[in-house]
């Protein structure tokens, strides 16, 4: 009885089991070895083990790469923060029991269905000199500021990429923070309301500590999230002006489709992954500190 | 225990006793409302503007406000064009094809692993689960290249008039922007905790009753897990039918590109902003209006996906 039960089991878990093994388990392996090869993407030749040249290549014979290990941590280092603390705000506004606070929650979150092509083309055309973002600016500045094209400059064009991306995304943490939110017990906030308590004691000693799990979810995932920007990138900027957008996945397909180098691609993929792993340690570091 | 129920009560009644809104919240509608205007106004202005000439478009920019309102001659013609220079109707169609095909095998392949790991008892039960479990750490941008490359290598079955052949290389095909998306750790994850809430006498009594595992599934499992049905068909369909990174790598031939893609090529032709705008609403468009007719089931499907931890 018991081991027709497990016959069927194996049965049912197989399909995803057998997909999971070939496009999951097998590429994350995959990647591994490929990063230490000299493979190409469609090539008559085999692939040849060549140990760590192309972590050796990178770090000295690529111009590009430092600048966008730089890039990516500048991206994630000013996103993350901005991100988690705005979707915060607005999940807190919308948490109110004022009337229309449901109608405010959909328009916020609106952005998160769109496709991020589409908006980073439409953010494109926002930002040209001739565009939207500055007539807006000289319109409510009495033309005080003329602008510039945001995304023809070193220096702008990564916060001008940030900005497009917190509008895009925040909706979603926005969404996540609200859930947490709703985990804290009401009796607490009565609690607190009998104690006296203003509004921003409330916040500090009722919410925040209340918060702390959902906090730890939000960066977590928002930063693995950053430091994977691509559409972006690709459709606004195409890592310039002067590699001052390309960030280490954008490379990454750079070199794997446009040269064809999957090795190399690879490579840059496992560093990649190497930030990721890291964060993952810190986080489940952070998580049983609490329990 | 005492105090503990007479607090909640005092507290009540002192709130009933103050104005249901006091006026200093209502000043929370200022921000409230400028961020709503912060979130709407690109995409306000991308609809607009898909139905306006690019010499209305730029001289209603100039004017601020104006860019934002239906002002001057509006008409239909940028979308004519779109439809006339690249067949956006295919690559709306291959969108369809793959998300749709991407969901409903997802919900099936996932959650009968979701229930077996939830409901059946197995040898090495707890094993597929840790495994599942650590490819949540797993970003696909991480592995998106050494996928590519199995993809290359990966056999296919073509049709050749009447006669199968089976070839090599998934490149260009429905198969790879499809079947490499169906199983998702997290589905799965999520599948098995929504099974596990299901009261254990139900399938007992089927068991007794000489119900096989598989009508257990069918007749009670899924009729009873609507919600998390609900919550994975949307965290699959949203990704989909916005991916662009994979299709842009592993599909090169034009009739089966997806419509982001497809608007990029679009959008390097240097045609008008008005044309561009009238693609990128057709991409948009369909999206938010589904979410706006399913903003609750949205809404709960994103708040489970954050609990995640």
């Amino acid at each position: 009885m018991l081991r027709r039960e497990g016959r069927t089991a194996w049965l049912m878990a197989s399909p995803a089991l057998i997909l999971l093994i070939i496009f999951m388990i097998v590429p994350t392996i995959l990647g591994f070895v490929l990063g230490f090869t000299n493979a190409r993407l469609v090539s008559p030749t085999a692939p040849q083990f060549i140990g760590l040249e192309n972590f050796v290549r990178a770090f000295t014979r690529d111009p590009v790469l430092p600048k966008s290990l730089i890039n990516t941590l500048y991206f994630a280092g000013v996103v993350v923060p901005i991100h988690s603390a705005l979707a915060l705000a607005l999940a807190l506004l919308v948490n109110t029991k004022l009337r229309g606070r449901n109608l405010f929650r959909t328009i916020y979150f609106i952005p998160v269905v769109t496709s991020m092509v589409a908006v980073a083309v439409l953010w494109r055309f926002m930002y040209q000199q001739e565009g939207l973002f500055n007539s807006l600016l000289s319109t409510f500045t009495g033309s005080a500021i003329q602008g510039m094209a945001w995304l023809n400059e070193p220096g702008t064009a990564m916060p001008a990429i940030m900005l497009m991306s917190i509008w895009q995304a925040v909706g979603f943490h926005m969404v996540v923070w609200l859930s947490g939110l709703q985990t804290i017990p009401g009796e607490l906030y009565e609690a607190a309301t009998v104690d006296g308590a203003n509004a921003w004691q409330k916040f500090r000693n009722v919410t925040w500590p209340g918060l702390r799990p959902t906090l730890i979810v939000v960066v977590v995932t928002e930063t693995i999230g950053a430091l994977g920007v691509f559409a972006q990138v690709n459709v606004m900027t195409n890592g310039g002006p002067l590699d001052s957008t390309s960030t280490i996945i954008f490379q990454a397909v750079r070199a794997s489709v446009k040269q064809q180098d999957v090795g190399y691609g690879a490579a840059l993929s496992l560093l990649f992954f190497l930030m990721v792993l890291v964060i993952s340690l810190i986080q489940s570091r952070w998580t049983r500190e609490k329990n | 225990m005492t105090t503990q129920t007479t607090l909640p009560g005092k507290a009540a009644t002192a709130a009933r006793k103050q104005p249901r809104t006091q006026l200093s919240e209502k000043w929370l509608y200022v921000p409230m409302v400028l961020l709503a205007l912060f979130f709407l106004f690109p995409i306000v202005f991308m609809l607009v503007s898909s139905f306006k000439t690019d010499a209305q478009i730029f001289s209603d920019m100039r004017g601020g406000i104006s860019a934002f309102l239906p002002t001057g001659p509006l008409s239909l013609e940028n979308y004519a064009q779109v439809f006339q220079k690249v067949p956006v109707g295919r690559f709306l169609l291959n969108s369809l094809v793959v998300s749709t095909a991407t969901v409903v095998l997802g919900l099936v392949v996932n959650s009968m692993l979701g229930f077996a790991l939830a409901r059946m008892r197995w040898k090495g039960k707890g094993f597929v689960f840790a495994v599942i479990l650590a490819t949540l750490i797993v970003p696909f941008d991480a592995i998106a290249i050494p996928l590519l490359f199995e993809a290359t290598k990966l056999p296919k079955l073509e049709f050749h008039g009447m006669m199968p052949v089976i070839t090599l290389n998934w490149l260009n095909t429905y198969y790879v922007q499809i079947i490499p998306f169906i199983v998702n750790a997290f589905s799965v994850f999520l599948f098995r905790q929504y099974f596990s809430s299901i009261p254990a006498e139900l399938d007992e009594a089927a068991r007794v009753d000489g119900a096989s595992w598989f009508t257990i599934y069918r007749k009670i499992a899924i009729p009873l897990a609507g919600p998390a049905f609900a919550t994975v068909a949307i965290l699959t369909f949203l990704p989909a039918w916005n991916q662009y990174l994979w299709p842009l790598m592993a599909v090169q031939s034009e009739e089966l590109r997806p419509l982001n893609v497809g608007m990029d090529y679009f959008f390097q032709l240097k045609t008008s902003w008005g044309q561009v705008m009238a693609y990128a609403s057709i991409i948009v468009t369909p999206v938010v209006l589904v979410f706006l007719s399913f903003q609750r089931a949205f809404v709960s499907s994103i708040a489970s996906a954050g609990v995640k931890g």
